[in-house]
């Protein structure tokens, strides 16, 4: 099952690495990782999109918890979240129908042409990882995908609790 | 204290100053490029003595065996590179056994980190899956609150090793900054749990109250908590059998009369049996490592499982357990008793009794049963002879391999702390310089390091630092001109292919020993075992290295059988044979 993982850190050289060292260290996947500072700069806020059963979890969960650097470790898929994903597909737009069949499927997807050249367009796409892995296949299935690249997820719970020191 | 009143240091003066306003002893190392400032800052410093080791690995090991035997933090330093990797198995064996170390390594400037410069290695990078936490120091002036805060992580929660990694050009005698030791460590992202939750000690002690056959399973946590009075008094008040893993041996007397032995892959039968057979477990500062469990398939099928522990990650790594508690071994037993104690519960005595005549009828397998020859020592026989010979209050430092199990199963240890060994990590070549640590730390006490052919030649060259700073201990090589337990798997399940474990072409220990400077015995004769070791041991000023050659067909035994349950197990047979 894929879960989400929220973790507040602190924003130090070496942080980061420790994280990705526990995940390969006890052989846990990650399937997508984001990192950034927060409002606060002392503090990083990392999100990791990774898959087990809630046992799994649990050990992540409390080993990444363990870790010195670590203030607070949630998994987002327990409770209500909103989470969200950007993916920048870089199509051949080479002639008319090409371009056509773009517009019309990013039109649907709520995409945006955010780059056009002569026989290229990129279009960028805002949503759940789910509807990304959507507009991704239908893009390949009626054009011709030159390269994507993909946000990983973020994810934050909704209501007023928050991830906070 | 003001910025006027701090005195102004080097990074390297930090360094020392820094150590000994933290009251350490004991500083066990070896010099090189990066930490020459560091080291002429020692240089005929008073309170902190310096012991040069003759490998990086000893260094590590030697501040292990000081912080295993006295409980306070062990500290290290090293030159960056090959001095810092050198330190990186005994970084790993203390990590595995949770043991408060400090490991300060030196590294290249600031300026030339990343660049390949000489004798350069991410220091950082390569300790951090064996390391509790670790820092790079890139200012002179954040060097005291580095090394505060590295010796606080250390020794609090969890224990472990820390490493601090020195950049040479922020303890260059150039740079003067202000010297500050925060007094009080607060570090906002971590903050260790001591006292278990009131609601989960009260399952426990509920549990525990409708026990009808119940067994305390401890380990190391019991150890560096200090929890052996409190652990003692809880199986007292419940007549309660009680089991220590190879780390916890000590946690309980091992003459204590319901000590029932050590558990797992060569425990004893009746401590098998017992948690095979009990209705609920209570265990504490344990980890149920495979080396205990077994298949966990399999395990204590029809247990309830208390288990209390201070590091999270451990419960419910393997086995799942019922009733966790998260706490220092030390107040979550206090907390136990003091709730027992204030509702006045405890548990059925009628049933304890049935349960301690089931568990007496184990006994009588009589499973550490051996048999002695006339003309050839054997391995149990030496640790038994020197029990008698050290009066049982010797600490008690081993390597690994067959002589390790024998000395955690023929040497009852009766305190916490008198029993030392690599037991997650499984380190050869840890006891002679743990023992080092031990004997600078205990100097009036015995200190024996029990080893083998294999293992002591992994850290030999340690008998020269044994001679530099007169450090006397006892060396017990348990010889068998083989390493003993690869052979005994290999005899036991790759149809005796004894590939690559026997040991051609040994030193003369004896010889050796004398080479160093010190005195070597070498004994052969059943007969003669007893008055060489007591002769050996009368040498109270000298290192004696007691070469003991036994029977080298000797099998550790009980021991379980792969992919069973905890209390399937070989027993030894009278007569030599497996039955």
């Amino acid at each position: 099952m894929r879960r989400i993982l929220s973790i507040l850190l602190e924003n130090e050289p070496g942080a980061l690495s420790r994280i990705v060292g526990l995940f390969s260290q006890r052989g846990y996947n990650i399937e997508s990782l984001t990192v950034a500072k927060t409002d606060d700069e002392s503090l990083s806020r990392i999100t990791i999109s990774t898959r087990g059963d809630q046992r799994v979890l649990e050990q992540i969960t409390k080993q990444v918890n363990k870790l010195v650097d670590v203030l607070k470790v949630r998994e987002l898929t327990e409770r209500p979240n909103v989470e969200r994903e950007v993916v920048l597909v870089k199509m051949l737009a080479e002639n008319n129908e090409q371009r056509e069949e773009i517009k019309r499927c990013s039109d649907i997807f709520r995409g945006q042409i955010i780059d056009v050249t002569a026989k290229v367009y990129t279009v960028q796409l805002l949503g759940t990882s789910e509807k990304v892995e959507a507009f991704i296949d239908v893009m390949r299935e009626n054009g011709s995908i030159i390269e994507t690249v993909r946000s990983g997820v973020v994810g934050i719970g909704r209501g007023d609790k928050a991830l906070k020191p | 204290m003001n910025n006027d009143e701090r005195p102004m240091l080097t990074g390297a003066q930090m360094v020392v100053k820094s150590l000994e306003d933290l009251g350490v002893k004991y500083l066990f190392g070896y010099p090189g490029g990066a930490v020459l400032d560091i080291y002429d800052a020692l240089f005929e410093h008073q309170s902190i003595e310096h012991i040069l080791v003759r490998h990086e690995q000893a260094a590590v090991h030697a501040a292990d065996g000081y912080a295993r035997s006295t409980g306070d933090v062990g500290s290290v330093l090293v030159t960056s590179g090959p001095g810092a990797t050198n330190t990186i198995t005994g970084i790993a064996t203390a990590y595995m056994d949770s043991i408060p170390l400090v490991v300060l390594s030196g590294q290249v400037p600031t300026t030339v980190i990343g660049e390949d410069a000489f004798q350069e290695t991410d220091m950082v990078g390569c300790s951090r899956p064996i390391v509790k936490h670790s820092f790079l120091v890139k200012r002179a002036e954040d060097i005291p609150e580095a090394i505060a805060k590295a010796y606080y992580i250390a020794r609090t929660g969890r224990p472990g090793p820390v490493v601090v990694d020195l950049p040479k050009d922020i303890v260059s005698p150039l740079i003067k900054a202000p010297y500050y030791l925060p007094k009080e460590i607060n570090i906002r992202s971590y903050k260790p749990s001591t006292k278990g939750h009131p609601r989960q000690i009260k399952k426990a002690v509920d549990v525990l109250c409708k026990a009808k056959r119940p067994v305390l399973y401890t380990g190391g946590g019991i150890i560096s908590a200090e929890a052996s009075a409190e652990l003692t008094a809880l199986a007292e008040k419940l007549n309660a059998p009680v089991t220590n893993t190879l780390m916890g041996l000590g946690g309980i007397s091992g003459v204590h009369p319901q000590y029932v032995g050590m558990l797992g892959m060569h425990g004893t039968y009746e401590a098998n049996k017992t948690m095979h057979n009990a209705d609920v477990i209570f265990a504490v500062g344990a980890r149920f490592d495979d080396r205990v469990t077994n298949n966990v398939t399999k395990f204590c099928p029809n247990a309830t499982i208390v288990h209390v522990d201070v590091d999270p990650t451990s419960i419910s790594k393997t086995i799942q357990a019922h009733v966790p508690v998260v706490g220092e071994a030390k107040r979550v037993l206090q907390q136990v008793l003091e709730l027992m104690e204030h509702e006045n519960v405890t548990n059925d005595k009628d049933e304890m009794a049935r349960w301690w005549n089931q568990i007496d009828q184990w006994r009588e397998v009589d499973s550490l049963g051996y048999t002695k020859s006339a003309d050839k020592i054997m391995p149990q026989q030496v640790v038994e002879c020197l029990y008698e010979v050290t009066n049982g209050d010797a600490y008690v430092t081993s390597d690994v391999g067959q002589h390790q199990m024998f000395a955690a199963m023929y040497y009852p240890f009766k305190k916490p702390r008198q029993w030392i060994n690599s037991g997650g990590l499984g380190t050869m070549g840890f006891g002679l310089p743990a023992a080092m640590g031990v004997k600078l730390a205990f100097p009036d006490s015995y200190v024996a390091c029990v080893t083998g052919d294999g293992s002591i030649q992994m850290n030999i060259q340690e008998l020269a630092t044994c001679m530099q700073y007169g450090i006397p201990v006892k060396i017990i090589n348990i010889n068998n001109s083989s390493l003993g337990m690869v052979k005994q798997w290999q005899s036991m399940f790759y149809d005796g292919r004894h590939s690559h474990s026997y040991m051609d072409s040994l030193p003369d220990f004896v010889k050796l020993a004398e080479a160093y400077g010190h005195v070597g015995m070498r004994v052969s004769d059943p007969r003669e075992l007893k008055s060489v070791m007591e002769k050996a041991f009368a040498m109270k000023d000298k290192l004696v290295f007691l070469d003991i050659n036994v029977d080298p067909s000797a099998h550790v035994y009980p021991m379980q059988v792969k992919g069973g349950t905890i209390d399937d197990m070989v027993l030894a047979s009278k007569d030599g044979e497996n039955k």
